[in-house]
């Protein structure tokens, strides 16, 4: 689904990212698991569109998007959600999903005037839209809510919620569980799941948190100052001594004190 | 006391007008983020485009408004298609200067067509209607009862439709309106067609309450400006109460202080704003 070909990206003297490849299957859910700095987010950012590569190609399905700008791989599937949650905080939560969908009626200045009756209908569809995307999200009872006073795990669920409001064929997670309470990190682990599942997403999850993905990624790639250094299932990955060492630094492992 | 409801219902007149002008103006600030400064021209020239309706087809004023509201939407969306769009990507402050530009352009263009010396829409002497000791002129109830529609009108098109909520998204959270593929060129466009159609009610209105004049708008632009702070700049609904208060207070200032003061107070406020409370008065929504 997304091929990443030997990307790289450095900033000033720092290589963030060293020729980097691997490829994101059609229906998975891919991990990408990492210490701080190993290029995950610059990762993201590059394939997401926010940041340009030094060189490198990507493709989806097949088509080069190297270099496309963010809001065009919206309108070609491709999402992302960021490591901070971002609203619309003065705008309700439904009315929060309600903006996303585009190519309407009710856009064009002659149209909205010639032909309402098609705009009332249309927004009448997205309404019923966001609110079975709120069910199915199980934050129903938030409607209403202004996004900005929703907590920050209500917020994920919310950024989820966006990407489902699109024809979305791949979605980009960057560190969901991060700062989320046990109960709606279940809770959106479920919905991934789901989507996932019911609806064919493809995910690409950048997280720390390796129960979350040990139960929801599989394959995991592994990344290390800028590296790809391993891919597979977690319990493979568990067992692998070159992740470990990323993990845990030669400093503890080798006992020479090398840093 | 009398004094004072009489001066309250100017007051509110008056404020109904400034809100038009500055609903306009904090939307334009939201999703552009720049200070329009040919706001009040732009009025001026709603209320000429009236003038020349209801002179040529001799037409009342109220018919020959939406014309106006439409011919002005359509010149601000021109004027930002030719002057303002090339310069969007530049530092605000070049737009800004550039607003000062078209607004003089705009009030030379009315002196050149129009003239430069006072119009009125009717001449002769209308008959104000007595409430025991409050007078109020028929023109005053219809340009409060228009107002109110008007804003009502924009109240739906910001919650209702999908252009409205794209505008709040834009001017809410730039960053993520732009990811989300809102399509701010469309939502641009539908800024300034509604921000110009307000204007020209605006100027309309004021026109039916005094006379039309080249700089009818430019001295009203202060006291808009004034209510766009006080109500939080890029929040419509705060401009809609900033235009009332600042209305209200121009108006009562009269009882204490002389008449020719009424910017200064509208000035004062604005002052007041900045330094106490620059996020307006509107706290969280909206």
């Amino acid at each position: 689904m997304i091929e990443i070909e030997r990307i790289s990206r450095a900033f000033g003297g720092l290589q963030a990212v060293r020729e980097v490849s691997f490829t994101v299957a059609e229906g998975s859910i891919t991990g990408l698991i990492g210490p701080n700095g190993a290029g995950k987010s610059t990762l993201f950012s590059i394939v997401a569109g926010a940041l340009a590569p030094d060189s490198g190609r990507i493709r989806l399905q097949g088509e080069d998007i190297t270099g496309l700008p963010t809001h065009q791989l919206f309108h070609k599937g491709l999402v992302r959600t960021f490591q901070i949650p971002h609203e619309f905080s003065r705008m309700t939560v439904r009315e929060n999903l309600m903006v996303v969908p585009a190519r309407q009626a009710g856009e064009s200045l002659l149209q909205s005037w010639l032909q309402w009756w098609k705009v009332v209908r249309e927004d009448r569809a997205i309404l019923r839209q966001a609110d079975e995307v709120l069910a199915f999200l199980e934050i129903s009872h938030l409607r209403d809510e202004l996004a900005g006073n929703l907590s920050g795990g209500q917020k994920k669920l919310l950024d989820l919620g966006r990407t489902m409001m699109t024809d979305a064929r791949a979605v980009l997670l960057d560190e969901p569980g991060a700062g989320v309470n046990r109960t709606l990190l279940g809770k959106l682990a479920e919905a991934i799941e789901r989507l996932n599942r019911e609806r064919g997403y493809t995910f690409c999850v950048i997280e720390h948190d390796m129960d979350l993905i040990a139960r929801l990624c599989d394959p995991v790639m592994v990344m290390a100052n800028g590296e790809l250094i391993a891919q597979g299932d977690m319990a493979t990955l568990r067992a692998n001594p070159e992740v470990r060492e990323a993990y845990l630094g030669t400093g503890i492992s080798g006992g020479t004190g090398a840093a | 006391m009398i004094e004072f409801i009489q001066l309250l219902i100017n007051g509110i007149l008056l404020g109904s007008i400034l809100a038009l002008g500055a609903v306009g103006a904090t939307m334009i600030f939201g999703v552009l983020r720049f200070a329009h400064f040919a706001h009040g021209d732009l009025m001026a020239i709603g209320a000429y485009f009236a003038l020349t309706v209801v002179t040529v087809f001799n037409l009342p004023v109220l018919a020959a408004l939406p014309v106006a509201m439409l011919l002005t939407a359509g010149l601000a969306v021109g004027i930002d298609q030719v002057v303002y769009r090339r310069i969007r990507r530049v530092q605000p402050v070049i737009l800004l200067i550039a607003s000062f530009a078209t607004a003089l352009v705009l009030r030379s263009f009315i002196q050149m067509v129009w003239g430069s010396s006072n119009e009125v829409y009717e001449t002769g002497i209308q008959l104000p209607w007595r409430i025991g000791p409050l007078t109020l002129k028929p023109d005053h109830l219809l340009i409060f009862v228009a107002a109110t529609v008007l804003v009502i009108g924009v109240h739906l098109f910001l919650t209702r439709t999908k252009m409205g909520k794209a505008m709040r998204a834009m001017s809410d959270n730039m960053n993520l309106a732009l990811v989300t593929g809102i399509p701010a060129d469309r939502v641009i466009m539908w800024t300034w067609a509604i921000g110009g159609a307000l204007a020209a009610a605006a100027g309309v209105f004021l026109g039916m309450d005094t006379r039309l004049h080249p700089v009818m708008g430019w001295t009203l632009l202060l006291p808009i400006f004034a209510a766009t702070i006080l109500g939080g700049i890029g929040r419509p609904y705060g401009a809609i109460l900033g235009g009332l208060v600042i209305g209200c207070a121009m108006e009562l200032s009269t009882l204490i202080i002389p008449g020719s003061y009424k910017p200064a107070v509208a000035f004062a406020i604005m002052v007041v704003t900045l330094i106490f409370r620059p996020q307006g008065i509107i706290k969280g929504s909206v």
